[in-house]
């Protein structure tokens, strides 16, 4: 795939090419390639251990990438390389935007209060850098007006707009992690990353969340995610790209992926003998796919 | 050459001082992440401490040996600010365990003071001064190196290695760490946290005493103010080693001793302290988390 | 059932004896060396000693019967307390509040507005000077102080123990401006704010990637170099001596208040001459100052850069995350709470005529982020009751001149002003953790504005 072409296919968004990442002696990524296209719902999987977190916060500007390249290419034809943003750049420059596997909200605000600060930088600018807004100019007035109604199409959206008032620390798992995606939209992102969004929610949770994401997805926000449950994986992703000990071992469609004997190997830890077996079996179909 | 060599001698028994108190802020720090601002004060009172128990004992026993008497001001001032220490625990931090992290940092600031107005409202504002205790100085070339500094370094040294020892070969050494590291796993592997945390503080009091004492014999007086620069002194020294890491405190609390001692002699005495303070925040801006420091990983 | 109640009433009785007698025996051994011996300088200047086991004795007992009735009385009346609560399920949180409880704010302004002309009415011209001055002014002062660093600390979540720093440069800019180049006191008092803030931000740039105590020690240290070389720099700042002779205030440049000027203000006015005016109009400067400090925090809360400060305090990776400058954010917190310090520092330089490093030691931040915390973190009545409560409360102690009937004519009481500082800001504390107002008001809200429980905001990490 990443044969070295110079033009990025149109509608891609995030090419990652030879990523590599080490933390002292550990190759904890190693010359991993792949890439998201716009529109899209990337899946990013593999079993624990095996860099999906590491990919996301180099692509996050969270770590330095030892070596490799992360392009992200915005709708308006503009790219920027991920690697040499700094951190909070590849939010406001590049509309990346991302929620936490463990999940980071602002506990002590209300949600309203959340989501407005995911629009701070747009706020900013409209108060003059605080000081028309301190004068009281009714530009940064309307702007505030505007992201409150920002806010609230976010909260309607991911079921919130009840507890719109309450301290986000208040919230049950579930509502906080719909929260920290919408927090994330409110930045107005091109790219969503989300790292195991569906981590602790019980199926009819599970459900709403693909139904939330999906409806991201149709309103042009592409998205990469990292995910366990394979239910929302195979559900909702476009396309699957999977990961083992730091390298890429399969990429395609859920379909694809599903029925990769490398995949289901590295799933169920088979010997390499099994896996030819497998494949022999999966020849004569049968093998159903959905083990994984 | 000589010069600089006399100034070593200077700035390493000033830098065992200063280490010992800095082992107190960094254990207590290390095991429920608090800075214990009143630990200066501490150190302060173990001076008191000995320096009343000279007092009583040079009148009793007119004629006691040195050394006999040094030692028994250290076991009383180790006593007395053990006891002192193991109580503000239970009173002032105990209570506030587990809730908002500034309000131990604001009852310690709140001891700190009451501690050092106590000592001035029951032994007076004025400095107390005491007759030398040893006197014996050693002349090699031109470098004078007296016993009291040999005495501070040696008796540094022998406590560093039983302190060593005790953290890290003993069964309350090993309860101390895992407290450090999860207070709540070492609960429920029956470690009793609040006895180690209690113990922490008298060892940290223990070691402020002796430099109390020794500062006392070193300088010959004793003031209520005096916990307040060597306390800040000593937390500069914790921190600049990493706070949190015993062997840094002790390398903070020389670093600053010698720096100390070499900027007086060769730049200027008046701005001793600005170098400390400056070098402090330098070493900072490039090892955010001190010498010795673990670093600190984000955990994303 | 009533035999039951019997027994734990007994067990409770011989509880509070045993622990009453414990805490007697540790008193005994905590204060028999300090309080039960004495120290003092004879007439050849030697250092003896004597007893004072009478003085002790009060120190056991006062600590054994506390503990005693702490335990017996006090621990189960609480608990019983406790009890019937839970059992009614009455949350405090929903309390009709009172008249005064909601219209407090506009009390507590319009009497402060009227506070001096009160002061003169019931104390006499002279009499109030005392109180316009030690208690008004003084209180103010730290109000505004403390609302200053509330910006950094309660806001932004970072901890500033050189905060004092900035009051003195505000302070020494007044000081050291006005005497050599004779500015007047309107055109030093921003130009000292932006100073200070100009120095906030040149001591925060480099260590504001440090996180939590380091971040604390390092302002300590900034705080404590900017004193050494006030000290130390003696051809400009005069060291230990001070500046002294500073220009007073004047009514915006109409009137002077100096007693030999022509356009005296006393003498325009027809007022009797007495330094009571110059007290009250400083009184309303200092109230104006901390309104503008009040009213800028409070707007700044409701607009992005306020929001980033507390979303900082929250979490400062999801702000990073949601591309948010952190940099720059704790850099402008910094600057911004420097500034007011600056303010107040020029102020206080205006107010006493004389500034020396004296007044800029650690222990001025350490009761001013007591104050703060004290009040509750953010909440700036909060912080205006914790100033008024512990500088106030000071205050009076100088006051209480009928103690030396009871304690003998040595007793000064003010030597015991920082004692019992000390102890309230450890008692204050040790009952509300989270200050007098633990709860935030959110900056905004789309049907009802409620509280937010001090249990979901944070203190920060930086």
């Amino acid at each position: 795939m990443a044969t070295g072409t110079n033009t990025m296919i149109k509608d891609t968004i995030l090419k990652v090419e030879h990523l590599s990442m080490k933390f002292g002696g550990l190759m904890a990524i190693n010359d991993f390639s792949f890439e998201a296209k716009r529109g899209e719902i990337t899946a990013l999987i593999g079993p624990n251990g095996a860099g999906k977190t590491t990919v996301f916060n180099c692509i996050t500007g969270f770590y330095k990438p030892t070596m490799g390249m992360l392009t992200l290419k915005r709708s308006n034809g503009k790219e920027f390389l991920l690697e040499r943003l700094r951190d909070f750049e590849i939010n406001k420059v590049a509309g990346v935007s991302r929620t936490f596997q463990n999940i980071r909200l602002f506990s002590g605000l209300t949600v309203l209060e959340n989501l407005l600060v995911a629009q701070h930088n747009v706020l900013m600018k409209a108060s003059g850098y605080t000081i028309l807004g301190l004068l009281g100019l009714p530009a940064y007035k309307t702007a505030a007006k505007e992201a409150i109604e920002k806010a609230t199409y976010w909260l309607e959206k991911a079921d919130l707009i009840d507890r719109a008032d309450d301290p986000a620390g208040d919230l049950s798992y579930g509502a906080q992690r719909r929260l920290e995606i919408a927090r994330a939209m409110c930045t107005g992102p091109e790219l969503l990353c989300l790292d195991e969004p569906a981590a602790g929610l019980n199926p009819k949770e599970s459900l709403t969340l693909n139904a939330l994401l999906r409806g991201i997805r149709d309103e042009g926000t592409s998205l990469l995610l990292i995910e366990h449950d394979m239910s929302v994986v195979m559900e909702i992703s476009d396309h699957v790209v999977v990961l083992e000990y730091g390298q890429k071992i399969s990429d395609g469609t859920p379909d694809h992926v599903k029925n990769d004997p490398k995949v289901i190997a590295a799933y169920l830890g088979v010997e390499d003998e099994e896996v030819e077996q497998i494949e022999e079996q999966l020849d004569h179909g049968t093998v159903e796919g959905g083990t994984v | 050459m000589e010069y600089f060599i006399q100034q070593l001698a200077n700035g390493l028994t000033l830098g065992s001082i200063y280490g010992l108190v800095a082992i107190g802020y960094t254990m207590v720090y290390g095991i429920i992440g608090m800075i214990n601002f009143a630990h200066g004060d501490i150190f302060m009172l173990g001076g008191f401490a000995a320096l009343i128990a000279f007092l009583i004992l040079t009148t009793f026993f007119a004629g006691i040996p040195v050394a006999l008497a040094l030692l028994l001001m250290l076991v009383i001032a180790m006593l007395m600010t053990g006891l002192w220490n193991w109580t503000i625990e239970r009173i002032a931090y105990r209570p506030l365990r587990g809730s908002f992290r500034l309000a131990p940092l604001i009852t310690a600031i709140g001891m700190s003071i009451v501690l050092s107005n106590f000592i001035q409202v029951t032994q007076g504002p004025r400095n107390k001064p005491i007759p030398p205790l040893v006197t014996d100085v050693y002349h090699i070339g031109n470098i004078t190196i007296s016993l009291k500094q040999i005495l501070i370094v040696v008796i540094t040294s022998i406590l560093l290695f039983a302190f060593w020892y005790i953290v890290n070969k003993t069964p309350l050494g090993r309860a101390q760490r895992a407290t450090e590291q999860d207070r709540k796993m070492a609960a429920l592997l029956g470690v009793d946290v609040d006895r180690t945390i209690s113990i922490t503080f008298v060892m940290g009091a223990a070691l402020a005493a002796v430099a109390g004492t020794m500062y006392l014999m070193y300088y010959g007086v004793a003031g209520f103010n005096d916990g307040f620069i060597p306390g800040v002194k000593a937390f500069t020294a914790a921190v600049l080693g990493g706070i949190g890491s015993l062997p840094g405190a002790v390398l903070g609390g020389l670093l600053i001793g010698l720096i100390e001692s070499l900027w007086s002699a060769y730049f200027s005495i008046a701005y001793k302290d600005v170098a400390t303070f400056a070098i402090l925040a330098i070493v900072l801006i490039f090892k955010p988390t001190g010498i010795l420091g673990r670093p600190e990983v984000e955990k994303v | 059932m009533a035999n039951v109640s019997v027994n734990v009433q007994e067990d409770v009785m011989a509880k509070a004896v045993k622990e009453g007698a414990i805490a007697g025996i540790i008193a005994f051994l905590m204060f028999l060396v300090f309080v039960g011996i004495e120290t003092y300088q004879d007439i050849n200047n030697q250092l003896v000693w004597r007893t004072r086991w009478g003085l002790l004795a009060v120190f056991v007992i006062v600590a054994a019967v506390g503990r005693f009735i702490t335990v017996g009385f006090i621990k189960p009346h609480l608990d019983k307390r406790k009890l019937a609560k839970a059992k009614t399920g009455v949350l405090e949180i929903s309390e009709e509040k009172s008249f005064f409880h909601k219209h407090f704010l506009k009390i507590a302004l319009v009497f402060l507005l009227c506070y001096p002309f009160l002061a003169m009415m019931i104390f006499g011209r002279q009499g109030s000077l005392k109180y316009v001055d030690n208690f008004g002014i003084q209180i103010l002062i730290y109000v505004m102080l403390a609302w200053g660093l509330n910006i950094v600390v309660g806001l932004a979540g970072l901890l500033d123990l050189g905060y004092v720093a900035f009051y003195a440069v505000g302070a020494y800019s007044y000081a050291l401006l006005s005497s050599y180049f004779g500015f007047s006191f309107w055109l030093l008092l921003p130009m000292a704010g932006i100073l200070a803030a100009l120095w906030g931000v040149i001591l925060g740039f480099p260590v504001l990637r440090l996180r939590g105590d380091y971040l604390a020690i390092v302002t300590l240290a900034f705080g404590e170099i900017i004193r050494l070389v006030l000290i130390n720099w003696t051809d400009v700042t005069r060291g230990t001596f001070g500046v002294s002779g500073i220009a007073k205030a004047s009514f915006f440049g109409i009137w002077s208040f100096d007693v030999g000027a022509a356009n005296n203000f006393n003498k325009a006015w027809g007022l009797p001459s007495s330094s009571v005016y110059y007290k009250m109009f400083l009184f309303y400067i200092i109230l104006a100052l901390c309104m503008l400090t009040a009213y800028v925090t409070i707007r700044l809360r409701r607009m992005p850069i306020g929001r980033a400060w507390e979303a900082l305090r929250e979490d400062e990776i999801a702000c990073r995350s949601l591309g948010i400058n952190t940099v720059t954010t704790k850099l402008t917190a910094f600057a911004t709470g420097a500034m007011f310090g600056g303010f107040a520092g020029s102020f206080f330089a205006a107010r006493q005529g004389f500034v020396s490093p004296e007044s800029f030691v650690f222990l001025e931040s350490a009761v001013i982020l007591a104050i703060v915390v004290l009040g509750g973190m953010g909440s700036l009545t909060g912080i205006a009751i914790a100033a008024v409560v512990m500088v106030g409360g000071t205050e009076l102690l100088r006051e209480m001149e009928f103690l030396k009937h009871i304690f003998g004519p040595d007793f000064t009481p003010e030597l015991y002003r920082m004692l019992l500082f000390g102890l309230a800001m450890v008692i204050v504390m040790l009952f509300k953790p989270r200050g007098f107002v633990g709860t935030r008001e959110p900056t905004a809200f789309l049907k009802t504005r409620k509280a937010v429980s001090g249990s979901f905001t944070k203190e920060g990490h930086g």
